[in-house]
């Protein structure tokens, strides 16, 4: 059996823990530091980032992790281009509260910018120092050493490797801001290195969290009700328990576990206890429309923006538009899993979380441990797209694991268990109204959306599913609103283009009748929908080309080349118009207006009697400041688009007033090969010297843009409420 | 106990009858390449061949195994000795989070070893019960395509 | 009416017994005289004359959709839509105890299709059953139940049917035996089966059962000569390798095929109390997802009301789960079932837990002698349309050899029913795989 033991498991990554002695030797200790770029200020030591031992074997140290975005690679790929060895010889940790700074969680696209450039730079200091050392032993001057492939060159033939001149002086020194990055011999960054995860995984032998065997372990499955709001009735657990291979029923308040040596005894006990029925806990959910309910509760008005400029002259055309959006799920295709050890009064979690940082701090409240016991180790899951269910398995497998010391358990959610429990990208309406002044450009601009939160990660056990279910419970958390730059339902609502008598409004609904939290690009993907397909209709009733219209508002250099890029590989200009069923659309954001950009053009055939849309073509535009791995970019890119064509076109959670209705994948259907577009396209622009820009949310809202307007210039009927299925199309065709 | 053919290995298994593959794959045998994903039959995840044919794993109780052939991407190749659509998909970057692409892989080779010059109409048609969220579709497209040429066959283009 | 459907062994049609046929006409010469005359007479059409083909710009909107109403109503695209085929452009193989029909191209297409027919001639199909022409057309094509519509309603559905993309294509050739390919053969056809009855159009629900929907040409057992056995209507009948239940009295269902039911299952695919719908009964209901609500509920009603008498309305059917027994009797069985099955159908699974799907026992195809239709879905799952949420299901027919899908079957009947076990299953899966294609 490939099962690692127990100690193999602990070791992952080369460190056995000891929890009683060490203290705070290896665990790592933010201190404050400013003018340290990306997290560099907020753990400013260079061996919180980089330890070289004596082999000359470099550990490279990130709080950040892998979430299928191919982060371990670019980080590797940065560090092996600044320390001048090859990726092979680079170990990365990622994600662990035992060894790795804490950088929160792996959001918003923060990854490269904040530790990217934190390991660029510390790199850039470690390199100093070796350059420096080697200089010393060689009694020569600095610009006669040179590093390549872990080994320092001077003259006369004299070398030596990293290993021996990194013993000769220490890392815990404080990163300089004024480094310099190397500047000759070849580059990694900005070459497309193979993914070092990639050939594990397309040869079976990938260790996912799911994968996790350890000796002695159990295999738990968690029971509740069918999604959140709903509780299991009161069940037969005695006759569950004497199921066979059944070693353990855990019950603590209400939350419930069974736990077998074998999973499929897990498995059949989990139905078993299901079959009991279950009831409605919370209040009865909305009978109306989600977008409906979430315009019409009371809210929290937060301003957005605000741009002076005169007000819109009396003669000017005046636009209005409302967009929504349902609520969407995350949809893993992996349900989440943990695996969980309690031993002698500390606890581990090995965990997909986002974030381990916060998750350990919620653990230890839900716990009752001190924080120090408590330690959380991220393994990659399956692609999470934000806050899905996998904090709440670990606090499950936490729960499970402390009813049985000293035994690993292994806490699978089922597939309806993610469906019904993951937190959900909220439902959200946009207002927009603008005003056209007679040169045809925009003189008034007013953006309101209204929205749930956007965040709804756990900082406290109350933000954890098991934290209602124990006996008492913690206090739920708050919901609060993002601010920006960042934003949550506001992100990305401040338009980029240069619009005069401009302002927004977020409308803050705290109220969520479902459990919401952060989907991948957050508010983007609605208010970016918005703000495009808002552009489109402006355009049209200022009667000039979408591209055109846009470049006439876009000041940004780097915004207008990646418009005209998109634009011009399209072969936008030769677009042949007027064509029954088939239609042209454009859409582009900087995503946060801090992040990458992105535009893009796309192609589609509608077919009218079903109102089907056939993506034939999509061609892409992306800048990511310098461009670490530009296929990795374009990985991201090509998949947003896909994902964001899946949600803008098909998907919609459901319920009725008593749960979700949306429990597994022919309920809540999600793209299939046969309605994946025909081609896609990505152009990179690269621009070396600028700070890496995160990529990963960077297209979803430009997709969906693009495709509504596609639609639009198809039919000659916009549609604005998501999703653009083909019963609407068709609906709008007979109209 | 139960005997099971897998990849090419008679193995002898210590689990009920009614064990669905996929955790006698994965519990007793430490083959981790099919996943759960649903275990419902709706996302593929999980699908391995068996009389090479494709199936989802997750609902095949082993006691329908006596005496049929069943491999898995384990006996499709290694990291170093991959096989043609491994190698492809290696050379295509085809995957993101790459948790659906065992069972894309062994969807596809059930396919190219039955007609290894599919249209690729029929192409998609075929990958169609294999759910991938993060949008890898055009890569996994790509090295299908990749590999089919690699097998001496080829995508060919339809009218799409 | 008939006894209860599932004593009796529903058999799939067999080829008709030449040789009586033969006899007669041999020992008949004098009516073989006046047969031949009678069919020179009736059997000769005239051809009408074909019209430049109609401006789609000229139809009325408003009669066009509602045409396209009616095109839902009658199915018309599920016949005359080939696999990978363009709507209505024809090619469909219909398997007839009699051969291979291939259906015909109704897109205006003015070289294949009916591009150049003139709503005369339209009306004349509909009604007998008579191409442009005048040669007859088979009745695969049911136009013994066309016959009924109204001459505004054929009138909308020429709007309909004209304003279609016209599309290129020639219907493959009819593989007949003989003597059937020979046309002027269904002039006596005609002159026996065709009842042009009207209906009137306000009951709305017979209108549309009798008429365009025509309920029975899947539902009605029919003679030898293919005709509808007009005093057995809605016994029940084999289409496609599939047994359509009886919708009269002789309903099989477990539970009573109320209105609301029955509106349920033809508007979503599924009744909470039945099953859902599969096979050629999957592709009506995606037709009729978008008609008006209320001709769903007329349909509904109309039917509700012919099952009234079943046992099943008169309190006379009790579902039932024997799993102990069953578990004993089958063990095998038992055993594939807790493995593949019972991840969805057992009652703690998801889709019986959280949404309420009914019981396997509590659908219609357990109880009927046939094991077809049951062993259908499990050899090759069925699922909506691409795109759309609704009740879905895996195959099976890779993962089981015909053995154990037989046991299956056998587990089943034995579990959720307390009729006899089904005979000859290992056949009936061969058949199936056969029928299904892959």
């Amino acid at each position: 059996m490939n099962g690692l033991t127990r100690r193999s498991l602990l070791a992952k990554g080369g460190l056995v823990v000891v929890f009683a002695s060490s203290g705070a030797a290896w665990a790592q200790e933010p201190e404050e530091a400013a003018n340290l770029p990306g997290d560099l200020d907020k753990y400013p030591f260079l061996d919180s980032w980089i330890r070289i031992d004596t082999t000359g074997r470099i550990t490279v140290f990130t709080g950040k992790a892998e979430l299928g975005q191919g982060l371990r690679t670019a980080l590797i790929q940065i560090a092996a281009d600044e320390l001048e060895v090859s990726p092979a010889s680079i170990d990365l940790i990622m994600a662990d509260t035992g060894r790795t700074p804490d950088e929160g969680v792996t959001a918003g696209s923060h990854s490269m910018q904040n530790s990217g450039m934190a390991i660029l730079n510390a790199a850039a200091n470690v390199r100093a120092l070796l350059t420096d050392a080697a200089a010393w032993r060689f009694a020569s001057s600095i610009d006669q050493i040179e590093l390549q492939d872990g080994t320092a060159y001077g003259p006369g033939g004299r070398r030596l490797g990293y290993g021996d001149l990194a013993a000769g002086f220490s890392l815990h020194v404080m990163a300089k801001p004024d480094v310099p990055r190397r500047s000759k011999g070849r580059r990694l960054i900005g070459e497309s290195v193979p993914r070092v995860d990639i050939p594990a995984k397309v040869n079976g032998g990938s260790a996912y969290v799911q994968d996790i065997r350890a000796a002695n372990m159990l295999h738990a499955r968690v029971v509740r009700g069918p999604s959140d709001g709903t509780q299991l009735k009161p069940a037969d657990i005695d006759a569950v328990a004497k199921m066979p291979g059944i070693e353990k029923v855990v019950r603590e308040g209400r939350f419930m576990a069974v736990l077998a040596a074998k999973e499929w005894h897990a498995v059949k006990a989990l139905r078993r206890l299901q079959a009991a029925g279950w009831e409605r806990r919370d209040s009865s959910l909305p009978s109306a429309d989600l977008c409906d309910v979430i315009r019409q509760s009371p809210v929290r008005d937060n301003p957005i923006f605000n741009y002076p400029g005169p007000s819109a002259p009396a003669d000017a055309r005046i636009v209005k538009a409302r967009y929504s959006r349902p609520a969407l799920m995350h949809g893993s295709i992996g349900p989440s899993c943990a695996v969980a050890l309690w031993e002698n009064g500390n606890l581990i979690v090995w965990t997909h979380s986002q974030g381990v940082s916060p998750l350990r701090k919620s653990l230890a409240e839900l716990v009752r441990l001190p924080l120090e016991k408590v330690r959380c180790i991220h393994v990659e899951g399956s692609g999470c797209y934000g806050h899905n269910g996998a904090d709440d398995v670990a606090a499950d497998a936490a729960l499970a694991a402390r009813a049985v010391p000293g035994r690993p358990v292994r806490m699978q959610w089922m597939r309806e268990q993610e469906h019904g429990w993951e937190p959900l990208g909220s439902a959200m309406v946009v207002e927009l109204h603008g005003a056209l002044g007679r040169d045809g450009r925009i003189v008034g601009w007013r953006h309101d959306v209204w929205s749930n939160a956007h965040n709804g990660r756990p900082v406290s056990a109350g933000g954890l599913l098991a934290g209602a279910e124990l006996e008492p419970p913690f206090a739920p958390q708050k919901p609060q609103p993002i601010p920006m730059p960042e934003g949550g339902g506001d992100r990305n609502a401040n338009p980029i283009y240069a619009l005069p008598n401009a302002s927004g409004t977020h409308h803050f609904v705290e109220r969520a009748p479902l459990r919401v939290s952060a989907l991948r690009s957050l508010g983007a993907h609605m208010n970016v929908f918005a703000i495009e397909s808002f552009m489109d209709e402006m355009a049209h009733a200022a009667n000039a080309d979408p591209v055109d219209f846009r470049l006439i508002h876009l000041q940004d250099s780097r915004a207008r080349e990646v418009v005209e890029t998109a634009a011009n590989r399209f072969g936008w200009k030769r677009r042949v118009k007027g064509r029954p069923g088939r239609g042209y659309g454009f859409g582009f954001a900087r995503y946060k207006n801090l992040g990458a950009y992105c535009a893009l053009a796309m192609e589609v055939t509608i077919e009218p009697d079903g109102g089907t849309v056939d993506v034939r073509r999509v061609v892409a535009a992306v800048d990511s400041g310098e461009a670490v791995s530009p296929d990795g970019i374009r990985n991201q890119i090509e998949g947003a688009i896909v994902q964001s064509l899946s949600w803008t076109q098909m998907e919609a959670v459901t319920f009725d007033t008593s749960h979700r209705t949306s429990f597994d994948w022919s309920a809540y259907p999600i793209m299939r090969f046969p309605s994946v577009p025909a081609s896609i396209e990505v152009d990179v622009i690269d621009r070396p010297g600028e700070p890496f820009l995160g990529t990963g949310e960077a297209g979803q809202g430009p997709a969906a843009a693009a495709l509504a307007n596609a639609i639009a210039d198809a039919i000659g009927h916009r549609l604005r409420d998501m999703p653009l299925t083909s019963e609407r199309i068709k609906a709008a065709l007979r109209s | 106990m139960i005997s099971l053919s897998v990849n090419g290995v008679a193995q002898s298994i210590d689990a009920d009858p009614d064990t669905p593959l996929l955790y006698v794959l994965r519990d007793e045998l430490g083959l981790h390449g099919a996943k759960f994903g649903c275990g419902l039959g709706q996302c593929g995840s999980c699908t391995v061949l068996v009389d090479d044919r494709p199936t989802f794993s997750c609902l095949l109780p082993i006691a329908a195994l006596a005496g049929r052939k069943v491999r898995t991407i384990e006996g499709l190749g290694t990291p170093d000795r991959p096989g043609a659509l491994a190698a492809a998909f290696d050379v295509e970057q085809a995957a993101q989070c790459g948790y659906c692409i065992a069972g894309m892989i062994m969807r596809a080779q059930a396919l190219l070893e039955r007609n290894n010059r599919p249209t690729e109409a029929e192409l998609r048609t075929y990958l169609a019960p294999n759910l991938c969220r993060c949008g890898t579709h055009m890569r996994i497209l790509r090295a299908v395509r990749r590999a089919a040429a690699a097998m001496g066959g080829g995508v060919q283009e339809s009218s799409r | 009416m008939l006894a209860d459907a599932t004593s009796a062994t529903p058999e799939q049609p067999t080829e008709p017994n030449l040789t009586r046929g033969g006899w007669l006409l041999a020992g008949s010469a004098l009516g073989l005289i006046a047969i031949s005359v009678a069919v020179v007479v009736l059997a000769w059409k005239p051809a009408l004359t074909p019209v430049p083909p109609v401006a789609a710009a000229s139809f009325d909107r408003a009669t066009v959709l509602h045409g396209e109403t009616l095109a839902r109503l009658g199915n018309c695209r599920t016949c005359h839509t080939a696999a990978a085929g363009r709507p209505f452009a024809g090619g469909k193989a219909v398997h007839t105890p009699f051969g291979t029909i291939f259906s015909t191209n109704i897109t205006p297409d003015p070289a294949t299709g009916i591009g150049r027919w003139s709503l005369e001639a339209f009306m004349r199909a509909m009604r007998e059953g008579v191409s442009r022409d005048g040669s007859f057309l088979y009745p695969a094509f049911p136009y013994d139940h066309f016959t009924r519509v109204t001459d505004r309603d054929l009138a909308a559905l020429y709007a309909f049917l004209m304003t279609r993309p016209p599309v290129p294509t020639q219907a493959a050739e009819n593989q007949l035996a003989w003597p059937y390919g020979y046309r002027p053969l269904l002039a006596g056809w005609s002159l026996l089966y065709l009842h042009k009855d009207a209906v009137d159009e306000t009951d709305r629900g017979r209108y549309l059962a009798e008429g365009l929907a025509h309920c029975g040409a899947c539902h009605t057992p029919r003679n030898r000569w293919g005709a509808e056995v007009v005093d057995r209507a809605y016994d029940g009948a084999w289409i496609d390798g599939w047994y359509a239940p009886p919708l009269n009295a002789g309903s099989p269902a477990v539970h009573p095929w109320t209105e609301e039911m029955l509106f349920a299952y033809l508007r979503t695919g599924l009744s909470p109390m039945h099953a859902a719908a599969a096979g050629p009964m999957a592709e009506v209901i995606r037709e009729l997802s978008g008609v008006p609500e209320s001709d769903v509920r007329a349909l509904a009603a109309y039917f509700a009301a012919l099952m009234a008498d079943a046992p099943a309305a008169k309190g006379g059917k009790m579902a039932t789960d024997k799993q102990s027994e069953a578990d004993r009797m089958h063990p095998e069985g038992a055993t594939l079932f807790a493995g593949a099955c019972a991840s969805c159908h057992e009652a703690g699974a998801p889709m019986m837990m959280q949404q309420g799907r009914p019981s396997l026992g509590w659908g219609t195809s357990l109880h009927v002698a046939a094991a077809h239709d049951t062993l259908h879905v499990i050899v090759q799952g069925f699922a909506p349309p691409v795109g759309r949420a609704g009740p879905s299901m895996p195959a099976f027919g890779n993962d089981f050899t015909d053995r154990q899908l037989a046991e299956i079957a056998a587990y089943l009947r034995a579990r959720y029913t307390d009729l006899p076990p089904w005979p000859n299953l290992e056949q009936v899966v061969s058949d199936v795989r056969k029928e299904g294609g892959e």
